[in-house]
């Protein structure tokens, strides 16, 4: 006897309080604060804003935390909150030539102003797992932090200002210059894509974009899959402010400040009858310390610029459909995983439909077979 | 559908801001938003069949499950409005009760599992079986909204080619399953021509509930939230299946009867009942089956009354 399946509420509701168990884990062990998260696994609670596109260290911290550490379900939880969040203004174009910076590195100069500043950097460390930590806390991960003139970056007073690459370069025209044509960036959060994307949305897509996506994107540009060969002009990394500037007040007001990661690539450029030979640049910019991020979307902005440089089409990286429209893990992940959901109509549809197929090409079999016997 | 109730919530401010609690507007998305997608249903209305880009949201729930008809449904709903959820052509498959579940939560509408009680139906994959009216809406959740997208993969394309109304590719592609088959092999989100002017993805239902589509009194509107389109068919429009002279578009059949409700014309689900493969059909559409055998039909495997009813 059968009795169609039922209950989906009841299932759904204890699959919910399972999933809270797994998050807490072994009672045993202490439970992790939200700060704890925000401090000490910054760089994932970084990807998650820079992902999410919302700048807020203890939500992302808090969405890694509801997330079990799944980042991309993370960016997902933030994603889904800063959508019901109101548009209060639209800040003044932040300064990055102004940042407080905490690392910046050229790697087209042995030197340039300023001075080369790795700041905190898993560069040149030897990827060793160092089983101290296992014991938990000990002296040494207390460092003193180095004193400022130690890095050379701190000159004429006034923080870290440091001049940047592309302005350096720009002085001598060696450098594509960068220029405000005066019109709004385009917002795709507000707005539907369509094709064929500017470059502002191009790099606001990319900002939001799968890490693991723009990386792979920009490495295959690395491979014969692009666009000529890159210079790591420069990295930045440190504290911007940001600023309003209410048409009340007519002045600007600060609200506080950001951490960004901004990466400059340089490509050469050998000109045409209407560019001068220079370094043409592909940019990246990223919330947080999200140095690969930056570099990859830098790569890949400079591969969608195909048009403009008339470049040869060699790969997917080129093809702004298909970056633009695959660039985004919350709209990735959950098409993919909607494969779960049940399809059985569909399903049946397609079993009618084979065993239609089969029973028709049985039936030519058999009147092939009596049109032989026939010959 | 909206109501003068509504019309007050907003001029009341609608969605303050949201804070870190519970602050949710009703429905959840803010009074903007849903305006910002009431003018896409406005255009899409107006121009059936036509894909009309809007600035789909995140919304909490992940991209493909529906995101795209949440939000139509979500500028919808006005607070006397009485909501089904289908997936599958049934109330209670997952994703249709998790669904149902949200709009209890976030808008407190009355719900229903009875496809007559509803005014705003939100369905994935199926038609329901009983005829709508004029004062029902049916929402669809669409994964891939357009027609075109396996013959060309550019949206920049395709939209050139809606817009020409250039054609040939897809009646080319059916005419090759002829070809190759003897038949259309096509079974769902089988091609329609809307209006006769554009040709419209019906998202993933199946061939069976295409005639359905015809002439219905009922506004259809359909959402891809991935996508960002929203599309359209106004009621009473002229909603055709492509097909070929000398191949008439057909529907599925099926040689026995729901073994619930023993209906000989409803789409039904194969169910395996055993290891030995043996197998029985029931309707897909359960708020038709559960009517049915509440009028006194009955199939050849239904349980006695009593048991029937029960919450397995």
């Amino acid at each position: 006897m059968y009795v169609a399946v039922k209950g989906g509420e009841r299932a759904i509701d204890e699959a919910h309080k399972l999933l809270d168990k797994e998050r807490r884990g072994d009672p045993a062990t202490p439970e992790m604060g939200v700060g704890q998260i925000r401090e000490q696994l910054g760089l994932a609670v970084d990807r998650i804003m820079c992902e999410g596109s919302l700048y807020d260290p203890e939500l992302a911290a808090l969405a890694l935390k509801q997330a079990q550490g799944d980042v991309v379900e993370a960016v997902f939880l933030l994603r889904a909150y800063r959508t019901t969040l109101p548009r209060l203004a639209a800040s003044l174009p932040v300064e990055t030539e102004e940042m407080d910076v905490r690392r910046r590195i050229s790697a087209s100069f042995k030197d340039l102003p300023g001075g080369q500043v790795l700041g905190p950097t898993f560069d040149y460390t030897h990827r060793l797992l160092d089983f101290g930590l296992l014991g938990g806390e000990r002296a040494a991960d207390l460092p003193d932090a180095p004193a400022p003139d130690a890095s050379g970056a701190e000159e004429e007073g006034g923080g870290n200002r440091l001049s940047g690459i592309a302005s350096l370069l720009a002085r001598e025209g060696l450098a594509e210059a960068s220029e405000d044509d005066g019109s709004v960036p385009g917002d795709l959060t507000r707005d539907p894509l369509v094709y064929p994307a500017d470059r502002s949305l191009r790099l606001q897509a990319l900002a939001r974009g799968d890490e693991g996506f723009v990386l792979s994107m920009g490495y295959s540009t690395q491979r014969g899959f692009g666009s000529g060969h890159p210079f790591a002009g420069e990295i930045r990394m440190g504290g911007v402010e940001v600023e309003i500037a209410p048409e009340e007040l007519g002045f600007p007001v600060a609200l506080g400040e950001i951490t960004l990661t901004e990466c400059q690539m340089l490509f050469k450029d050998t000109g045409d009858a209407v560019r001068p030979p220079q370094f043409a640049r592909g940019y990246g910019l990223a919330f947080g310390r999200c140095e690969r991020k930056a570099m990859a979307m830098a790569l890949v902005d400079r591969a969608l610029r195909v048009q403009e440089f008339g470049d040869a089409v060699k790969g997917p990286a080129q093809d702004q459909e298909f970056v633009l429209s695959h660039c985004d893990n919350v709209e990735a992940s959950g098409f993919v995983q909607h494969l779960k959901l049940p399809h059985h109509v569909d399903f049946q549809a397609e079993l009618e439909s084979l065993r239609r197929l089969r029973a028709s090409r049985e039936s030519r079999k058999d009147d092939a077979a009596k049109g032989e016997e026939a010959c | 559908m909206l109501k003068e109730a509504d019309m007050r919530h907003e001029a009341e401010g609608g969605t303050g801001g949201a804070d870190r609690g519970d602050g949710y507007n009703f429905a959840y998305l803010d009074e903007q938003t849903k305006r910002m997608i009431r003018r896409a249903i406005l255009k899409a209305v107006a121009i059936p069949g036509y894909q009309a880009p809007f600035a789909g949201r995140e919304m909490p729930m992940p991209y493909g499950w529906g995101t795209g008809g949440i939000q139509l449904t979500a500028s919808l709903l006005g607070r006397d409005d009485v909501l089904k959820v289908i997936d599958q052509g049934a109330d209670d498959t997952t994703n249709a009760v998790s669904i149902r579940k949200f709009f209890r939560r976030t808008a407190g509408v009355e719900t229903t599992e009875r496809t007559a009680e509803a005014t705003i139906i939100q369905t994935r994959h199926r038609i329901p079986e009983q005829a709508l009216s004029g004062e029902q809406i049916l929402v669809y959740q669409v994964p891939i909204p357009e027609p075109l997208r396996w013959m060309e993969p550019r949206e920049r394309e395709t939209r050139t080619m809606h817009a020409l109304e250039e054609y040939g590719v897809m009646h080319v592609k059916l005419y090759e399953d002829i070809a190759r088959h003897g038949r259309i092999a096509t079974s769902f989100d089988y091609p329609v021509l809307v209006g006769g002017r554009y040709i419209m993805s019906p998202s993933p239902i199946p061939k069976y509930d295409n005639p359905k589509m015809d002439g219905c009194p009922a506004l259809q509107v359909f959402g891809a939230g991935r996508e960002k389109r929203i599309y359209a068919i106004p009621p009473h429009t002229s909603v055709r299946s492509l097909d070929f002279e000398d191949h008439p578009f057909e529907v599925q059949r099926w040689d026995g009867c729901c073994g619930l409700c023993g209906s000989d014309r409803s789409y039904l689900d194969e169910i395996i009942l055993n290891d030995a493969g043996e197998r029985m059909f029931v309707c897909s559409d359960s708020d038709y089956c559960r009517a049915r055998r509440e009028a006194g039909h009955s199939g050849p495997m239904a349980a006695p009354a009593r048991a029937a009813t029960g919450d397995a």
